[in-house]
């Protein structure tokens, strides 16, 4: 993790809203939790309204006011326009091509934006680090429109391979998801605590684009584990505005209460 | 029909050594007081079912009532690992189990399946996924009406389910609102079924996103008021999200653990004396 000690802003607070601004208003939202939530949730407070978010527990057109503390938190349902059951939400709302963005975490990512959250080290059977697995992940990488995934940028989540692959992105690159029968746009976007990467239009390998205020390429060349690709037209994003990081901050500090 | 009975009757009755089992509750409504009875009633060789083993399973397996575990999300939501599961899957204590792991959509249509009445259901799912070569009971199977090639998941059909909910009627009907998961579908699926409620009303009167569950799907009701602790029930309680953080400590160490089982599990009633 990264700190700008000249910065007024934290990286994840960075991370966090340079996710939220991604997510257009009235676009169809299918959210993983932790970060991700954290950024659909701001993003509803910024620019996007009338986001439509799906929760994989059946809580349909959520507008949670506070962090929910997991994915099938009381506030989710308290807040949503209905709530249904997951046969609904798998088959109907997700297979059936209705979202928009999916909006993930992981555990690890290659340079094909394949993503792992299922185990760490060693092999399935006898895992150095057992991690709890698919859940939605695999359909919603799989399905959706368009997927963003939105992790920390270090040697140890960037990878040049990833032990399991629980959700694919490109797979080895391009045809791999036709190959696969995956019917979505795949990912479109990785969102880090340094900058934004986003799939290179030929070769599909994750390919720098963006760096956050403050940040070096070369912090970003020296946390990725494989040989990073820079656009020729690396850009900074945009500071954090005051109103955004006050919108951030008061959402995160609702998890406390 | 069903009838009311008190918990440890129902699960003496309905709960056998070697069950396929399924207490689902997708976060909300976890039957944790019907799995603390199963502990202690020393229920052997149980081959589990749960979208997401929580807590439930994980004291479960620490407590070896468990055999073999079929999830699709194996953590302590919001704190971390779960790790009694982890030391069953890993080190073999206190038995070695097995795991069969899926995604939420597939288990999910394991359940609509055995729910159905038919061996398998179709999906588009797993695909890209390393997933399908260590995992059982998914195949890909070619539709008949097109070159469309899908994903089939054989059925899944509990000896016994068992949920928590927040009311039953008098005449033994159980009402369920809030996120319901996969309830309904696991319900269906199950040769027996056990529901642990909240209270008992006269008449339902309705409720946002409610299911009903009648009278004539169900074996046992058991009235038990905070049947769903630390987990939630809208309406009742919310999530006890100090005991989910308190778990990853007490779970950690085999010692800890077993000093838990004995104090909080073994020396009490299904009612919570000691």
């Amino acid at each position: 993790m990264s700190e700008n000690l000249n910065s007024t802003w934290t990286a994840d607070e960075m991370m966090t809203i340079a996710a939220a601004r991604t997510l257009k208003d009235g676009n169809t939202c299918f959210v993983g939790i932790g970060i991700p939530s954290t950024a659909a949730i701001l993003a509803k407070s910024m620019q996007a309204p009338n986001l439509f978010l799906i929760y994989e527990s059946g809580t349909v057109n959520t507008n949670p006011q506070k962090l929910p503390l997991s994915i099938g938190d009381g506030e989710l349902a308290n807040h949503a326009l209905t709530v249904v059951g997951m046969p609904e939400i798998f088959n109907y709302w997700l297979q059936s091509g209705r979202i928009d963005v999916g909006f993930l975490g992981a555990a690890q990512i290659d340079k094909f934006a394949n993503i792992n959250t299922t185990f760490i080290g060693q092999t399935y059977d006898a895992p150095k680090v057992r991690l709890p697995g698919a859940g939605g992940a695999t359909e919603i990488a799989a399905t959706c429109k368009e997927v963003a995934i939105i992790i920390r940028q270090t040697t140890r989540t960037f990878v040049k391979q990833v032990d399991f692959i629980t959700s694919m992105g490109f797979g080895e690159g391009p045809g791999s998801r036709a190959k696969n029968r995956l019917r979505g746009g795949g990912p479109s976007r990785v969102i880090t605590d340094l900058g934004i990467l986003e799939p290179d239009p030929e070769t599909l390998e994750l390919t720098m684009t963006y760096l956050h205020p403050g940040v070096d390429i070369n912090q970003a060349i020296e946390n990725t584990g494989w040989e990073l690709k820079v656009s020729p037209n690396l850009k900074t994003t945009k500071a954090p505005e005051q109103s955004e990081l006050e919108k951030v901050r008061a959402l995160v500090s609702t998890s406390d209460k | 029909m069903s009838k009311f009975l008190e918990l440890p009757q129902a699960i003496e009755s309905y709960v056998k050594n070697g069950d396929l089992i399924a207490m689902e509750g997708f976060t909300h409504l976890i039957p944790f007081a019907a799995g603390h009875e199963i502990i202690r009633q020393k229920v052997k060789d149980l081959t589990a079912v749960r979208l997401t083993p929580d807590l439930i399973y994980d004291q479960m397996i620490g407590a070896g009532c468990i055999k073999k575990l079929i999830f699709s999300w194996g953590g302590n939501p919001g704190v971390g690992s779960l790790h009694r599961f982890r030391d069953a899957y890993q080190n073999g204590w206190p038995n070695k189990i097995e795991i069969e792991e899926h995604t939420h959509a597939g288990l999910t249509n394991r359940y609509v399946a055995g729910a159905s009445g038919i061996g398998f259901a179709v999906l588009k799912g797993y695909s890209g996924s390393d997933l399908v070569d260590h995992t059982k009971n998914v195949s890909e199977v070619k539709s008949p009406f097109s070159d469309e090639v899908l994903t089939a998941v054989a059925a899944i059909n509990p000896d016994v389910t068992i949920l928590h909910a927040q009311q039953a009627d008098k005449a033994g009907n159980v009402m369920m609102w809030g996120i319901t998961g996969v309830a309904k579908e696991a319900v269906f699926a199950a040769s027996k079924v056990i529901v642990t409620v909240e209270e008992v009303v006269e008449k339902f009167s309705p409720k946002f996103s409610s299911i009903i569950i009648p009278s004539n799907l169900i074996d046992a009701i058991s009235v038990v008021p905070n049947g769903a602790w630390p987990s939630y029930a809208s309406d009742f309680y919310e999530r006890d999200n100090n005991q989910y953080i308190a778990w990853d400590e007490i779970s950690k160490e085999r010692e800890n653990f077993s000093k838990w089982l004995d104090d909080e599990i073994y020396s009490k009633s299904a009612t919570g004396k000691k």
